[in-house]
């Protein structure tokens, strides 16, 4: 049973400009964004059968809708985030918080290493990958591969459009991946290739990469992406995966989708 | 020599995210070089990797642009200290525990920076200026009681010479010391050298100074016109040699002898063993060289064209000289520091049949100079390989034949 924290979109809203896709008289649309949320929560519930977790949603807090940046769960072990921007860093005590209260026990990074979750940090079974470069500091990774024994190949992103990895890099439970190669520096698309052969990747089309393809949930064979990807939907299906799409362009306003709006628990 | 350098270092799974290769790359496209000082690879895959690496750039700024490239890759500076110093306790003592130099080119830290240690020498001490942020190397007898001298070995570093660009017998930086090896190329590269350098010389460039230390072999093997020649022409800038090399040039002007020897019939003159000293008596008795020169008793040799084009000359003494001639230094220690005080601006040392002067010359010569030592005796050289002036070539041949082949490269008439 796969249990995910989200935040419910209450207070919603582009305030700030953080990111290329953040523009403030580009405005949600808070009824529409309430819809598209709660519609992303019943497939998940329903179809993919996950557990929801839901933390208080906090005024002036408009991005703790992106739970995916609270931190990383192993086990019963977090690591909160410690956001690269200001705007986002109030948000720390609060992700910090529901961890505590939830009876994780609490890793922290060094106050002058950015970090920002499992926005940066993506796990295959036998490795994972970190993305640095436009948020987490690469520093970051050796210090949590020590703490969870772990393998972690960083990755640079070079594109401010994906400014987390899981815009643009989504593993996929039977090890397959979809990528957005551009996004990546030359090293790391050779990394990426050395370690995940060639049939198992799916270099994700631009245009739906800018959908946000990879901003994919994954929780066994049940794949949940933003819609208006029908390759990516195409691929999965022929390899055995259940693809759902989900309305979430409001989310998108703010550089977000499917896989921002959750954090994997176990 | 501005070379700066760096250590960082970079932990992680840097190998098979190719983060290593990134960094090293990054630092070769940024024309810097590297060293991988220590490289730990992690046994399991779980396991981390380590990388030291020393960064070097040809200035200090280009290395914190390089700097600043690989840090976000996770490239981060290593601990460092300011070197450490005391009052020197008296005049010409250095403090117990002082820092002595090699000659190679070395940096200090003052107050967060590294700074390079002006004159640089083997076997002497460091002495900083807190105010100025200066350091220079300072031979024991040379220190003043209350100079800050750099103590233990923290906060200083040693930089390895950089490979030079030319691909000739000097880029090898290493002594070769045999008289089995051909001498052609050497030669040539020597001459090339000397060729470069006095077309820098005359350009008025810094560093294109040719020194020459020469023993008195010079003018008993017959070298004596091609050294003449080679400093007529404008290929050597500065002597450095003996009492009698300068007797003997002088007495084959006055009588064709050197040492007694008729210079050209090859014969015992009679009476000959006393020509050098009354070669010596006769300037003792004008005064100096110069004036010799000046009022034309004496007419050509070497000491006759140095004097004529301006040759630094430094006359160092023995405790076997007869005389000794007027401007041969008696006290060992002004002599060395008027030797001393010729080296910068030098661009090529010739140490030519001398033990006594090449070893001295070497002693004063910094790694960076390219250095020949001649002498038909192979344990010349291989003396002053090992007192540790690494980068000298050692030729083993006769100092006549070496100066004429060299003469005759740079184009003088055989």
């Amino acid at each position: 049973m796969s249990r995910l924290l989200v935040c419910p979109p209450d207070y919603f809203s582009i305030d700030y400009e953080i990111n290329p896709w953040m523009r403030k008289v580009n405005g949600v649309n808070p009824e529409a964004a309430v819809g598209q949320w709660r519609r992303l929560m019943e497939v998940l519930e329903h179809e993919v059968g996950a557990v929801l977790e839901r933390m208080t949603p906090v005024r002036g807090l408009p991005d703790l809708v992106f739970t995916a940046n609270a931190g990383v769960v192993v086990g019963r072990k977090a690591v909160p985030s410690r956001f690269r921007y200001p705007e986002r860093q109030r948000e720390e005590a609060h992700f910090e918080g529901w961890f505590r209260d939830h009876g994780y026990e609490i890793l922290m990074l060094e106050p002058d290493i950015y970090f920002e979750g499992a926005g940066d940090l993506l796990r295959f079974p036998d490795g994972w990958f970190g993305g640095y470069r436009q948020r987490s500091d690469i520093r970051a990774f050796p210090i949590l591969s020590e703490m969870f024994d772990r393998e972690i190949l960083p990755l640079e992103l070079v594109d401010d459009r994906f400014y987390h990895l899981d815009t643009c890099f989504c593993p996929l439970s039977g090890g397959e991946l979809l990528y957005y190669p551009a996004a990546f520096d030359q090293y790391a698309q050779s990394a990426i290739a050395e370690r995940i052969a060639d049939t198992r990747r799916l270099a994700v089309p631009e245009e739906e990469a800018l959908k946000f393809a990879c901003n994919a949930v994954c929780v066994g064979k049940h794949v949940v992406l933003p819609s208006g990807c029908p390759e990516t939907m195409k691929w999965l299906d022929v390899r055995g995966y259940r693809p759902y799409e989900v309305p979430l362009e409001e989310f998108m306003k703010s550089g977000g989708s499917a896989k921002c709006l959750t954090l994997a628990l176990d | 020599m501005a070379v700066a350098q760096e250590t960082v270092v970079l932990s992680g799974h840097i190998i098979d995210s190719l983060i290593l290769a990134k960094v090293l790359d990054t630092i070769l496209t940024m024309d810097g070089t590297f060293d991988l000082e220590e490289v730990s690879i992690g046994k399991t895959r779980h396991e981390r990797s380590t990388a030291r690496i020393v960064v070097r750039a040809g200035s200090a700024k280009l290395l914190s642009e390089i700097l600043r490239a690989i840090q976000p890759h996770g490239a981060s500076v290593q601990g460092e200290t300011d070197c450490q110093h005391r009052a020197a306790p008296a005049d010409g003592v250095f403090p117990e525990d002082f820092y002595a130099t090699t000659h190679l080119p070395t940096q200090v830290r003052l107050a967060g920076q590294w700074i390079d240690v002006e004159g640089m020498e083997m076997d002497l001490g460091i002495v900083v200026d807190r105010e100025t942020s200066c350091a220079r190397a300072v031979p024991m007898a040379g220190v003043s009681r209350g100079d800050a001298v750099v103590v233990g070995r923290s906060g200083i570093r040693v930089i390895p010479l950089t490979r030079p660009q030319e691909r000739d017998v000097f880029s090898f930086m290493e002594s070769q010391v045999s008289a089995e090896r051909p001498h052609g190329h050497i030669i040539a590269d020597v001459a090339r050298r000397m060729r470069q350098l006095r077309e820098g010389h005359r350009a008025r460039k810094a560093g294109c100074k040719v020194l020459v230390a020469g023993g008195p072999a010079i003018i008993h093997a017959g070298g004596r016109e091609a050294l003449t020649w080679l400093i007529e022409e404008g290929f050597v800038h500065v002597l450095f040699c003996g009492n009698a090399l300068a007797a003997h040039d002088m007495e084959a002007d006055l009588y064709g002898t050197s040492l007694g020897y008729g210079l050209s019939a090859g014969r015992v003159v009679p009476h000959g063993h006393e020509h050098h000293l009354r070669t010596i008596n006769r300037i003792r008795g004008i005064g100096s060289i110069e004036k010799a020169v000046e009022t034309g008793v004496i007419k050509q040799g070497i000491m006759a064209s140095c004097i004529r084009h301006g040759v630094e000359l430094v006359m160092a003494g023995t405790i076997r000289d007869d005389g000794p001639l007027p401007g041969v230094i008696t006290d060992s220690i002004v002599a060395q520091a008027a030797m001393r005080a010729a080296i910068p601006g030098v661009g090529l040392a010739l140490l030519v049949a001398s033990t006594l002067h090449a070893v001295a010359t070497g002693n004063l010569l910094p790694a960076t100079i390219p250095t020949v030592c001649v002498d038909v005796n192979p344990a010349v050289p291989t003396k002053l390989a090992d007192r540790g002036s690494f980068q000298a070539v050692g030729l083993v041949m006769d100092a006549a034949s070496f100066l004429r082949d060299v003469a005759r490269e740079l184009g003088a008439h055989s």
